[in-house]
């Protein structure tokens, strides 16, 4: 017990849902529920939505039977999709809400920022709501004031520390909000989504906090849907799938039965009502395929496929000038490549008469690496203006193929898995 | 920053529900276990000081707030008690006739309108200041009774300035307090504020259940100021209803005020005992209640 931070042992949380309203057909039934509604109400208020100790069909466990010890020291990752229990377990064992059952021991002073900003007041100036703020995530007076310059220059505000933050921009009060939290030093941290907010900048910095205390030998529960951060900053990883526990490994491993889970090729896009179809100035796009070029047969891609992403449109008018670009993303959402098709020879500046038209991408085989990736396509027009983004369009998946594997079985690193050449050559024999 | 020198306590950072004096690495961390809590957990009142500073700046918080981006600011808190004697001498004094125990009209409904104002915006605010903090309630962890609290300590600045423009009414009236107000007044407060506590514990709790008692509380309000002797006097209630009347609590607080800085009878003290056992009584409850439901509001907040 020495060195455990926390231990869950079979934590539980329940709700009572609600049931449906009832519809009524006379007004003899409309008036009849207006006079008994207050007593329903009343009865379903009083249940509060929790712990009701109706009926089973009517309650839902967020939280089921969920045990784990988390030692000193590690970083341990929580994901699954939405619903999945993640940040009831970060509220319970945060003491928000309590459990309906089972029981958790937490060692140390916690902090939990399950939001930043938190109590952050708009008529209050930037100043007044760093001290606000710290007291509401438990930093004593004395220990804000010792580490206030550091935390606003940390947020880069400065110049407005004395202005009410009603008149920052949403960037501003990020960072000010998130200059105060990273400034917490509890000895168990618990952190929900607050990496999700604010611009790629700004969540840089957060990472960038987040890997530094995770390097500082601080406890950390993270619950994130940024597979990235879970995979680099995490030693751990708890996969939660309604309410339950049911995947706890290396974040590599966790991380991959979650993308097995949620993932799902998704390798064609028909956009049949001209209205929501993506569309600009110059074009309405009526399908986005994926197909596979080299096998027709067997519909696996692997990694040493080559396929093609066409895009299937019609001009709006005659004469019109279109464009695309395509976008592969991989499962945590970094871009591998972009490829923009202003090579094309035939149409490409040229203007196009009324009619039907495919735009085919070709990606060569022996470039990607195995895993899940999304495609985005962009439309544009003439000078690269008028932008229609059609953001993670399709879906698939890459197996491995043991194409240029060698004698080597093992995982190969990274986005990319190109085809490249190795020589060795003889500088100088040893003489025997 | 001279706003933020409120307290200078350290303050720990997490109460440790258990601790183990002898771990044998020498390690200690608090340790605290997080499970279903009883049906009726009691009321902790040392975690309640532990975060004490919280508690005061939420208290200090409702104050820069309070009159932020109004024209008079600080002035309402003189204003809004010198309308409602207005009112309340031309309608009541004027027109009705109220007796008012020997007293000028105007210092005689002052006198109890100042502490009524305080305790009806304390209760008030109190109230509902659980489904205004909602947000906070289901963010991060404290104990849940600082959040009707606050609000009967922020209300207290409103008060003193009341009993600024009291004592000015009061010099030109040449109306002067009996010596024993400098015990009675804070001990008068002390009550009213146990008693606002009490009901706004009772209420923010159940308001954020039934939010039928956010349309309540003005009302209830009303009722309960003519439940007060604010615009009559006590002597007007027949002397064999009176023990029953002064379970209001703020009967007891009214009339003691008038006693000792208008001094308009002798202290109350039969009426003063009944009310204090009321108002803690309703505290007591109030808490009691609270706790009881606190581990709901995460929840349905």
């Amino acid at each position: 017990m020495s060195d455990l931070a926390i231990r869950a042992e079979g934590l539980g949380k329940r709700y009572r849902i609600g049931t449906a309203a009832k519809r009524h057909d006379s007004l003899r039934d409309a008036l009849t529920n207006m006079i008994t509604a207050p007593v329903r109400n009343f009865r379903q208020l009083r249940g509060g939505g929790v712990d009701g100790a109706g009926d089973e069909a009517g309650v839902h466990w967020a939280l089921r039977d969920v045990s784990f010890d988390l030692r000193d020291g590690e970083v341990l990752g929580v994901i699954g999709r939405n619903g999945a229990g993640k940040s009831t377990l970060l509220k319970v064992l945060s003491r928000i809400t309590e459990p309906s059952s089972g029981r958790a021991i937490v060692r140390g002073r916690v902090g939990s920022l399950l939001e930043v900003g938190t109590g952050f007041h708009p008529d209050l100036t930037g100043r007044e709501n760093v001290f606000l703020n710290g007291a509401i995530l438990g930093m004593d007076r004395a220990y804000v004031e010792r580490r206030f310059d550091e935390i606003v220059e940390f947020a880069g505000v400065a110049k407005f520390i004395d202005t009410p933050v009603k008149r920052y921009s949403s960037g501003m009060y990020l960072r000010l909000a998130f200059a105060v939290a990273a400034h917490l030093e509890p000895d168990v941290l618990i952190v929900d989504e607050v990496l999700a907010v604010g611009d790629a900048q700004f969540q840089k910095k957060c990472l960038g906090k987040m890997s530094s205390v995770s390097k500082e030998g601080r406890t950390v529960l993270f619950v994130s849907h940024n597979l990235t951060a879970v995979r680099t900053l995490c030693t751990r990883a708890i996969l939660m799938r309604q309410g339950k526990l049911v995947a706890d490994g290396t974040p590599g491993e966790t991380v991959g039965l979650y993308l097995s889970e949620v993932r799902e090729d998704l390798r064609e896009r028909v956009f049949d009502d001209p209205a929501t179809a993506p569309q600009n100035g110059a074009g309405i796009v009526e399908r986005v395929r994926l197909r596979q070029l080299d096998d027709e047969e067997s519909d696996e891609l692997t990694t040493e496929s080559s396929f093609a992403i066409e895009v299937d449109y019609r001009t709006r008018e005659p004469g019109a000038f279109l464009g695309f670009t395509v976008v592969i993303h991989d499962a945590e959402n970094n871009i591998v490549f972009s490829s923009i098709g202003n090579r094309e020879p035939r149409w490409y500046g040229r203007p196009m008469p009324l009619g039907r038209y495919r735009s085919t991408c070709t990606i060569p085989g022996n470039l990607l690496n195995n895993g899940t990736y999304s495609a985005s396509v962009y439309m544009f027009g003439q000078g690269f203006r008028d932008m229609q983004f059609m953001n993670d369009v399709l879906r698939f998946e890459v197996a491995d193929s043991p194409a240029i594997r060698g004698d080597y079985f093992g995982a190969l690193l990274g986005a990319v898995r190109p085809d490249l050449t190795w020589t060795t050559d003889v500088l100088s024999e040893a003489s025997a | 920053m001279a706003n933020l020198t409120l307290e200078n306590a350290a303050l720990p950072r997490v109460v440790p529900a258990e601790t183990q004096p002898s771990e044998p690495h020498g390690d200690s961390r608090p340790e605290m276990v997080i499970e279903p809590a009883a049906r009726w957990p009691r009321v902790d009142l040392r975690e309640l000081w532990t975060y004490r500073q919280l508690l005061f700046f939420l208290v200090w918080r409702d104050l820069k707030v309070r009159y932020a981006q109004t024209v008079l600011g600080i002035g309402w808190a003189v204003l809004q008690p010198l309308l409602s004697m207005l009112v309340f001498t031309v309608i009541f004094g004027r027109f009705a006739k109220v007796p008012s125990d020997g007293i000028p009209y105007a210092v005689f409904s002052l006198a109890a309108v100042v502490p009524w104002t305080y305790f009806s915006t304390a209760f008030s605010t109190s109230s509902n200041s659980l489904v205004t903090s909602a947000n906070l309630i289901s963010k991060v962890y404290f104990p849940r009774l600082v959040v009707p609290i606050a609000p009967v300590l922020a209300a207290i600045v409103d008060l003193l300035i009341g009993f600024v423009v009291l004592a000015a009414l009061m010099m030109v009236y040449h109306v002067a307090p009996s010596p024993a107000a400098i015990f009675m007044v804070p001990l008068l407060v002390l009550l009213m504020a146990i008693t606002a506590t009490g009901v706004g514990c009772w209420l923010s709790a159940l308001n954020i259940q039934y939010r039928d008692v956010k349309h309540l509380v003005p009302f209830l309000s009303q009722i309960w100021m003519y439940a007060s002797p604010i615009v009559y006097p006590v002597s007007l209630v027949p002397a064999r209803l009176r023990p029953f009347y002064a379970l209001n609590p703020m009967v007891g607080i009214v009339e003691g005020f008038r006693s000792v800085l208008l001094q308009s009878g002798p202290i109350p003290w039969r009426l003063l005992g009944i009310s204090a056992a009321t108002g803690t009584l309703l505290l007591v409850g109030g808490a009691l209640y609270f706790r009881r439901t606190e581990r709901l509001f995460a929840d349905i907040a």
